[in-house]
């Protein structure tokens, strides 16, 4: 293929799919077409990425299917590449863009030919944020997906959804272009953007903490973590439901990928010396979030509070600069990923039945939608950590870390859990159970067959990996403790202090 | 350097202006003879000669001078000057119709951009004092008539006004600003002026530099010497506001790269400062200016205020890398610039001319391509990659942070994120407000001016390196 490999072709097939999607008629025949393309390409891209799971050895620590192409000179180059921490996240994406799709079919009628080549721009933008090795490529598409993700909401979100999609973009934008300049300065320092170049190059101990301050400006909006994160709620809202799958299952990955592949490795004095503000941070989000969520009366923020809450275990595993930890958080990001994309179709598929997400709306739901009941069940306790669901394994890999690292933090942090359960209890005790009183609920049908294979895979992923969680931690590993390597040997003997 | 004038000077380096100058006599023949009904056949001989011009200049290699060294060609010079025929070439294309339409087409018109863009030309090639000026009044008396062209209209005739008045003073400055310098260093040529500034010097170079960077920055239209942008370009007929936004700004850029570096350079500490301060003036006010337009005409004017900041931090660091940044940054502003301003021109429907934001709304369902093509512009102009304007905006802060002006990345930067909330708003007028009637088909000249423009825009990521390649040898020849 023209000396490009598997995963140039992941990274052009949605673009491809795009624009196939928009040369389609603008009548309901081009709308249908336009859907159909758009789930095959998700599919196609899918499959793709299985091909490149397959040929994918876990056990090797570095790089795998590289590819490298000059661009900017010799300094910036094309360059892709997975390992074990990225692997995970590419899977996931390309898992959950189909689901995206499908969800849309019934909710998305107007403009739907924009709508879908959007998504699969925004899927190329996220594959390239997780392959991508080198830095100025990486921004590239890290900034590239605030397009779609910004008409996405404006266009087809809620009653707020102007407000919202602005706030997302400026929020965001203002942390990156921060990083953006400390992209820069590397450049300079290290006379190179090449990732796997930049990783073995050690910075002057002064500028790790400038440079880490502007890198963290961006994760932590991305995140997003408390303070910060006051964007997520209003961007959730207002965004249509497979929005809402993309933002908690992926775009919010971004932040949490972005300190493990360069926060940690190449700043790691920094990382070290920050580590006590993210564990504040991080607890504070843990429990701050949790109570905030408990007073939601909307189910779509309730559910954005929480996502706050568990990224704050995230941020605090991956600062305990312990394999448990590192390992927790990134396994915490893909089982989130699934169970918060999977709470969001469930509140979907209410809001398209009542176009309400009050929770004051709902009541007695068991009543007529037996099947919906067990399913949000399920999900509400993967997202509770419910041991038996993969929500469990990442709180406790992360707490465990934690311990290693900050007895106190641990104990906060633990508190957490037990908010979440409140919380998440509460909201599906309100929603679905109790008598049926409502009378406008009285006719609500149950699931139909398209909802029930939307959730099903879904629902079988989050039980699977909460009884074999080696899948994932299996696959992580070996990069894992590349990782923490190249932190320990940045530290010298200062890691003592930590562990 | 030879200090005797040569009696008969070589011709070869100014052939392109030479040509261009020849044309515009003989135009001016034309149109006395046939009126302004030749204005077609006229636009059509200055499109040609221009693209000739352009053809000459690309075959030129390394650096050549003339006129007792006058007047200079290098890499430098034929990039920014191709930048600048490109903008008069846009300017002609995109205002033969509307001229017409407006009834205004005089013959003059395309005449006297023709002769601004030879003033241009030489202010991209001077390489001493007296022609830097020569050029510089050459292009402003032509921009001064055309700026008022439509002079039945209060308003043009207002801009060209003010323009006239403005632009006098601070062509005084300039002067003023030279004679100081040529009085302290002895020497209008910048290798003189630069081997007299590295040694000692008074405060009087300082004075004659002080007063030349302001006139400069009047024709850049830099904070704080802006303040005639936004009514000349609301008040000129909207395809002479297009050609005073992108081929003079190619021009003035480049005059004032050249000068710095060729005669200031030794002195980068003293004129570094300024620089900085123009920076971040420009950047902020024009992008906490431009949130409260609702004329498209004077938010760009804000914006290309804003623009020139930008291209003032990549100057500012005074480096190789600074002035690779400027070029690339300035190819790309030409045509995010041209752009826009051929979406203005198709804003119309019937006869009627639009150019408020709120005309806009809903474009995105009438006017699908039309919106397409504005949006991708106005991403580009925020600095989302992989847009054109990401990498412009890319390489000249990253020259001032090479240049450890942090301080001026960081402001300039988060200048840019406020300046993204106006162009947001166009965006959300087109494609989520409610649409207002539709605007008709554009006419085919500016269709394809804009999507040309779109198309460089939208694929610069893969021809990013050939455009860096040739802004790096530009830059160098400078050094």
């Amino acid at each position: 293929m023209f000396g490009f490999g598997i995963l140039t072709g992941l990274l052009v097939l949605p673009l491809v799919g795009a624009a196939f999607v928009l040369l389609q008629k603008g009548d309901e025949a081009g709308s249908r077409n336009a859907r159909w393309a758009a789930f095959w390409t998700t599919i196609a891209t899918f499959v793709l990425s299985l091909v490149a799971l397959a040929r994918f050895d876990s056990a090797k620590p570095g790089f795998q299917l590289v590819e490298r192409m000059p661009w900017l000179g010799e300094q910036i180059v094309y360059q892709l590449g997975v390992d074990g921490i990225s692997m995970p996240f590419v899977i996931l994406t390309t898992f959950l863009m189909p689901f995206c799709i499908a969800a849309s079919f019934h909710s998305i009628r107007e403009r739907a030919r924009e709508y879908y080549a959007l998504f699969l721009l925004l899927e190329t933008s996220m594959i390239g944020v997780f392959a991508g090795l080198d830095l100025v490529l990486f921004y590239v598409f890290f900034e590239m997906g605030l397009i779609p993700m910004f008409l996405i909401i404006g266009i087809w979100g809620g009653a707020r959804r102007i407000y919202a999609s602005f706030k997302f973009f400026l929020y965001t934008l203002v942390g990156s272009v921060l990083m953006l300049l400390a992209i820069m300065a590397m450049y300079w320092t290290a006379e190179t953007t090449d990732i796997i170049k930049l990783l073995a190059f050690k910075f002057p101990s002064g500028m790790q903490y400038w440079l880490w301050l502007a890198f963290f400006a961006s994760f932590a909006v991305k995140m997003p973590m408390w303070p910060v994160h006051t964007w997520l709620p209003d961007a959730h809202v207002e965004a249509p439901t497979a929005g809402s799958v993309i933002l908690a299952g992926i775009l919010l990955k971004m932040g949490g990928y972005g300190f493990i592949r360069f926060s940690l490795p190449m700043f790691p004095e920094a990382s070290l010396y920050f580590a006590n503000l993210v564990f504040a941070l991080s607890v504070v989000a843990i429990i701050y979030t949790s109570l905030v969520a408990m007073m939601q009366e909307d189910i779509k923020k309730l559910i954005a509070y929480s996502s706050v809450a568990h990224m704050g275990f995230v941020t605090m595993g991956l600062f305990t600069l312990n394999a448990q930890g590192v390992q927790g958080a990134v396994f915490q990001m893909v089982s989130h990923g699934l169970v918060s994309g999977a709470l969001f179709l469930c509140v979907g598929i209410v809001y398209d039945r009542m176009h309400t997400r009050q929770i004051a709306a709902y009541g007695g739901l068991v009543n007529r939608m037996p099947l919906y009941g067990v399913v949000f069940l399920l999900f509400t306790m993967a997202n509770v950590g419910l041991p038996g669901t993969s929500g469990f394994v990442g709180e406790f890999l992360t707490l465990l870390g934690a311990y290693k690292a900050n007895t106190w933090i641990a104990f906060l942090a633990t508190t957490g859990v037990i908010f979440s359960a409140c919380y998440a209890l509460w909201l599906f005790a309100r929603v679905v159970y109790g008598k049926l009183e409502k009378h406008e609920l009285e006719s609500i049908p149950d699931l139909d067959r398209r909802e029930l294979a939307l959730l099903l895979p879904l629902a079988l992923l989050v039980i699977y990996f909460g009884v074999q969680p080696n899948t994932i931690l299996s696959m992580s590993q070996a990069s894992v403790d590349a990782m923490l390597g190249l932190v320990k040997a940045g530290l010298g003997g200062k890691l003592a202090v930590l562990n | 350097m030879n200090s005797v004038v040569s009696p008969i000077p070589a011709f070869g380096p100014a052939l392109p202006e030479i040509l261009l100058a020849a044309t515009a006599l003989v135009l001016v023949l034309i149109g006395a003879f046939r009126g302004d009904g030749a204005k077609k056949l006229i636009d059509l001989i200055a499109i040609v000669a221009l693209v000739v011009a352009g053809f000459l200049l690309a075959e030129g290699q390394g650096r050549v001078s003339t006129f007792n060294d006058a007047f200079v060609v290098d890499a430098f010079a034929r990039v920014m000057k191709g930048l600048t025929l490109i903008g008069a070439i846009g300017a002609i294309i995109l205002s033969s119709r509307f001229l017409s339409e407006e009834k205004i087409a005089r013959f003059e018109y395309t005449i006297l951009i023709l002769l601004s863009t030879i003033g241009m030309m030489m202010m991209c090639s001077a390489n001493e004092l007296i022609s830097l000026y020569l050029g510089v009044e050459l292009q402003s008396l032509a921009l001064y008539v055309v700026a008022s062209i439509h002079r039945d209209n209060e308003k043009s005739a207002e801009a060209g006004l003010k323009y006239f008045v403005l632009g006098a003073l601070s062509s005084g400055m300039l002067l003023y600003g030279m004679s100081l310098v040529y009085g302290f260093t002895g020497s209008v040529t910048y290798p003189t002026i630069a081997k007299a500034v590295a040694g000692a010097h008074g405060t009087g170079v300082m004075f004659g530099l002080v007063f030349i960077i302001a006139g400069l920055a009047f024709k850049m239209s830099v904070v704080p010497f802006h303040m005639w942008t936004p009514d000349v370009y609301e008040g000129a007929p909207t395809p002479v506001a297009a050609f005073f936004a992108t081929a003079p700004k190619m021009a003035a850029i480049a005059m004032t790269t050249r000068i710095l570096v060729d005669a200031f350079l030794p002195i980068v500490k003293d004129w570094q400062p300024i620089l900085v301060f123009a920076a971040i003036a420009s950047m902020g006010l024009g992008a906490f200016a431009a949130i409260g337009q609702n004329n498209i005409k004077r938010l760009m004017a804000y914006s290309s205020i804003a623009n020139m900041g930008y291209a003032l931090v990549g100057l500012a660091s005074g480096t190789l890398a600074g002035v690779e940044g400027v070029v690339i940054f300035m190819a790309v502003y030409l045509a995010m610039t041209l752009g826009v301003f051929a979406v203005i021109l198709a804003m119309q429907q019937g006869g009627q001319r639009f150019e408020t934001i709120s005309d806009l709304a809903g474009a995105a369902r009438n006017n699908p391509g039309l919106a397409f093509v504005m949006a991708t512009l106005m991403f580009s102009l925020i600095g989302i990659p992989p847009l054109g304007g990401f990498f412009g905006k890319f390489y000249v802060f990253a020259a001032a942070i090479e240049a450890k002006l942090f301080a001026l990345a960081v402001i300039g930067i988060l200048a840019s994120v406020v300046s993204a909330f106006y162009y947001l708003r166009i965006i959300k007028v087109m494609y989520f407000d409610a649409p207002a009637p539709a605007f008709g088909r554009a006419a085919p000249e500016i269709r394809a001016v804009m999507w040309a423009m779109t198309a460089f825009i939208l694929l610069f990521a893969i021809v990013a390196n050939p455009v860096r390649t040739i802004a790096a040898s530009a830059a160098k020849s400078l050094f």
